[in-house]
């Protein structure tokens, strides 16, 4: 079965081209071959697992030819799965919540009229996926990687009637571009040094290759990293790209395509291993990124912006556990899969809401719904309890590993990275909370025509399941070690290491952060009134409010100086470049225009002209002596 | 005589020929400058002839002849039909040359 896993990318990538190519024949159950390709895609993924289960932990890794794809002097590539314990975890994650979120997108995009072609391009979404995932070399992961972002860009524009969705889908592609610019450099450099770009023969060279090349190039692939998964600089995307149907937050925006960049940092952990320094760039840029992260979403009103605020922390901290080395990449990958499982939980719960709630998106107008909709007030408030890291739900055991594991090193670092990560619990627990109360506690808030509802039972089904999930995975995954094991053939045994802190000091530390922020939040936002419109607010909020000011930002420091450069430019080429050739043809024209007088049509006058020339003829020649 | 008083003579009469086709309006009489100057070139032609005490001069000077006939006649047909065509035969008025 492991030779057949082509199939996973197959599958998925056949139904939306049958989608997409079927026409409006198809549009009454074309959204069920979608749902069939996605569950195929599961089943093979499942019976793969048990198969590898049965392995021994050493011959996990199992690789797959499927052609030789580039056949040239120097590059020799062939296109191949690479089917370990790492692409496994992924494989079952992107198969099981994207068949859940295909499910509940039957029910949620059903009054829409251009579903089929919603399906086609989840599955398209989730063929790339797989294939970024499962591919044996740097430019087949490229390929699923710009496939994913293309998969991004068509959805998060998929309501382009609206200017500012086309917008924000462009935003999206824009930023991406940047990343992909860093992994295109990577490869570059990675075909330069090595003369390969297959893992085997990437990680085989790099441990030979020197640190100022393996520097370069985990910088540049790190660059890659934060376009995909909406690190700080290239953050600005994501809570833009919330304009998406609300399925599509969840699959692509929450649980699956942003984490790319930590599959990349992690499968890439060979060169990270002898690039210290740009291991540590990549645990600060998640450190600072968790708390940006973090701020944003305790400030948003608009429900699926603070969920993508939340998105945007969460996956700083599994960048920062990325860049802890070995003792990080098991627990980036472990948080990895609870969030991929809490977070698509409550964005398809904040999509029950909205289905519920004509569409609102704005907490200040919702309130009180754990009684109109209480399944979706149950499953939610147990991806609340999960992303809070309440023990035992899936959340505590992996973020609190995270924060242990920030707390590992020498010097000022463990200080700061371990700080960085205990106040982002304490952060995380009260922006969510905020959003849990806010949504679902309180006073009713509802305009007028607002009725809320539960959803159909397609949607209810995948939120339970999630639910189920965010609960017990972690606790599951946790026991034994059992995740940790599962992963070592890929990430390397982990030396154990005491933290600078206690690890009770360092978990009851954060269980009281946590505590704190859910208490804030309840006195502000559960118990006392929300105001319908924002207040006004201090300097901090207003920044927090406006994603601090990423936008004008980026205006400022690139858009701006771009556009007058290019300004200057059209400018510099219309002054110097056109003027002149437009002024020696303006010469020749002149020119042209004097001598044309001579032409005028006398007889005599030219005659007269016949007999100058004559004249001077005669004279050189009787002068000249010729 | 000296035959270079023809060679003064020759010039002289190439020079009012030259002179009438420039300065005269008429065609007619622009065309006679014409004719002047080819004289005058003949003239030319046969007193170099004599100074040097050959043959070539006069012989070349028949063929000028033979080609200022022909000349005329296409010349005098040429203005007939412009002042058919335009009832004046001055050489300023058709401007039909210009470039």
């Amino acid at each position: 079965m492991l030779d057949l896993t082509w199939l996973l990318i197959a599958v998925p990538l056949a139904s939306s081209a049958f989608l997409l190519l079927g026409g409006k024949r198809l549009d009454p159950w074309g959204h069920w071959v979608g749902v069939a390709a996605s569950g195929t895609a599961f089943l093979v993924g499942l019976v793969a697992l048990i198969q590898m289960l049965g392995l021994d932990s050493h011959d996990r890794a199992h690789a797959v030819h499927l052609f030789s794809w580039i056949p040239g002097g120097e590059l020799n590539l062939d296109a191949g799965l690479l089917v370990d314990p790492l692409s496994m975890t992924f494989v079952m994650l992107v198969t099981f919540v994207g068949t859940l979120i295909h499910l509940y997108s039957v029910a949620y995009m059903e009054h829409d009229p251009s579903r089929r072609r919603f399906f086609a391009y989840l599955n398209l979404f989730v063929a790339a996926m797989l294939l970024l995932v499962l591919a044996d070399s740097y430019l087949l992961l490229f390929v699923g990687w710009e496939g994913v972002g293309l998969a991004s860009y068509l959805l998060i524009g998929f309501w382009n009637h609206k200017p500012e969705y086309a917008t924000a889908a462009n935003k999206a592609f824009v930023v991406n571009r940047i990343g992909d610019m860093g992994l295109i450099i990577a490869m570059g450099l990675m075909f330069t040094y090595f003369g390969a770009l297959d893992f085997d023969s990437v990680f085989a060279a790099a441990e030979g290759a020197s640190t100022a090349q393996l520097t370069a190039i985990g910088l540049a692939l790190l660059v890659a990293a934060c376009g995909k998964s909406a690190q700080f600089p290239l953050q600005s995307w994501l809570g833009d790209a919330m304009a998406g149907p609300t399925p599509v937050s969840a699959l692509i925006h929450a649980a699956t395509m942003v984490t790319a960049g930590v599959y990349l940092i992690v499968r890439s952990a060979p060169i990270y291993e002898g690039a210290p320094a740009a291991q540590t760039t990549v645990a600060a840029i998640g450190a600072f990124t968790l708390i940006l992260g973090a701020l944003i979403g305790m400030a948003k009103d608009d429900i699926k912006k603070a969920l993508a605020a939340s998105t945007m922390s969460q996956i700083g901290y599994m960048v920062l556990a990325a860049g802890l080395g070995p003792i990080g990449y098991a627990f980036a990958i472990f948080h990895l899969v609870t969030h991929g499982f809490f977070k698509a939980g409550m964005f398809l719960g904040a999509g029950s809401v909205m289905h519920g709630m004509n569409d609102q998106v704005d907490m200040r107008r919702f309130g009180a719904l754990r009684t109109a909709m209480v399944t979706t007030w149950v499953t939610f408030g147990l991806g609340w309890l999960a992303i809070l890291g309440v023990p035992p739900f899936s959340g505590f055991w992996s973020k609190d590993k995270i924060i242990e594991a920030a707390f590992v090193g020498e010097g000022a670092q463990p200080w700061i990275l371990g700080g960085a990560a205990l106040i982002g619990a304490g952060l995380t627990a009260f922006y969510m909370s905020r959003l849990f109360f806010m949504t679902f506690h309180g006073k009713a808030r509802w305009t007028d025509d607002q009725h809320p509802h539960e959803s159909p039972a397609l949607m209810t089904v995948p939120m339970i399941i999630l639910a189920v999930g965010s609960a017990f995975l972690g606790l599951f995954l946790a026991m034994g070690d059992r995740f940790t094991m599962w992963l070592e053939p890929v990430t390397g045994h982990a030396e154990h290491h005491e933290p600078v802190l206690p690890v009770a000091v360092i978990m009851i530390a954060t269980l009281a952060l946590v505590a704190l922020g859910v208490w804030a939040a309840w006195r502000k936002y559960g118990v006392a009134d929300v105001p319908e419109l924002a207040p006004a607010a201090s300097l901090a909020t207003i920044a927090a409010r406006n994603d601090m000011f990423q936008d004008s930002v980026n205006r400022g420091v690139f858009e701006r100086p771009g556009t007058h450069l290019t300004r200057t430019l059209v400018y510099a080429d219309a002054a110097l470049v056109d003027s002149a050739v437009d002024k020696t043809a303006g010469g020749w024209a002149r020119t042209g225009e004097s001598v044309r007088k001579t032409q005028n049509g006398q007889v005599r006058s030219y005659a007269l002209t016949m007999l100058v020339g004559l004249v001077i003829v005669i004279l050189v020649v009787v002068q000249g002596g010729l | 005589m000296d035959p270079i008083n023809f060679v003064i003579l020759a010039s002289v009469l190439f020079a009012i020929g030259a002179a009438a086709v420039l300065l005269r309006r008429n065609a007619i009489i622009a065309f006679m400058g014409v004719e002047l100057m080819l004289n005058a070139a003949n003239l030319a032609l046969v007193a170099f002839s004599r100074i040097h005490g050959e043959i070539d001069g006069q012989i070349m000077a028949f063929f000028v002849l033979v080609v200022a006939a022909a000349e005329v006649v296409v010349g005098l047909a040429i203005i007939i039909a412009v002042f058919r065509a335009r009832q004046t035969i001055s050489l300023d008025e058709p401007a039909e040359l210009k470039g």
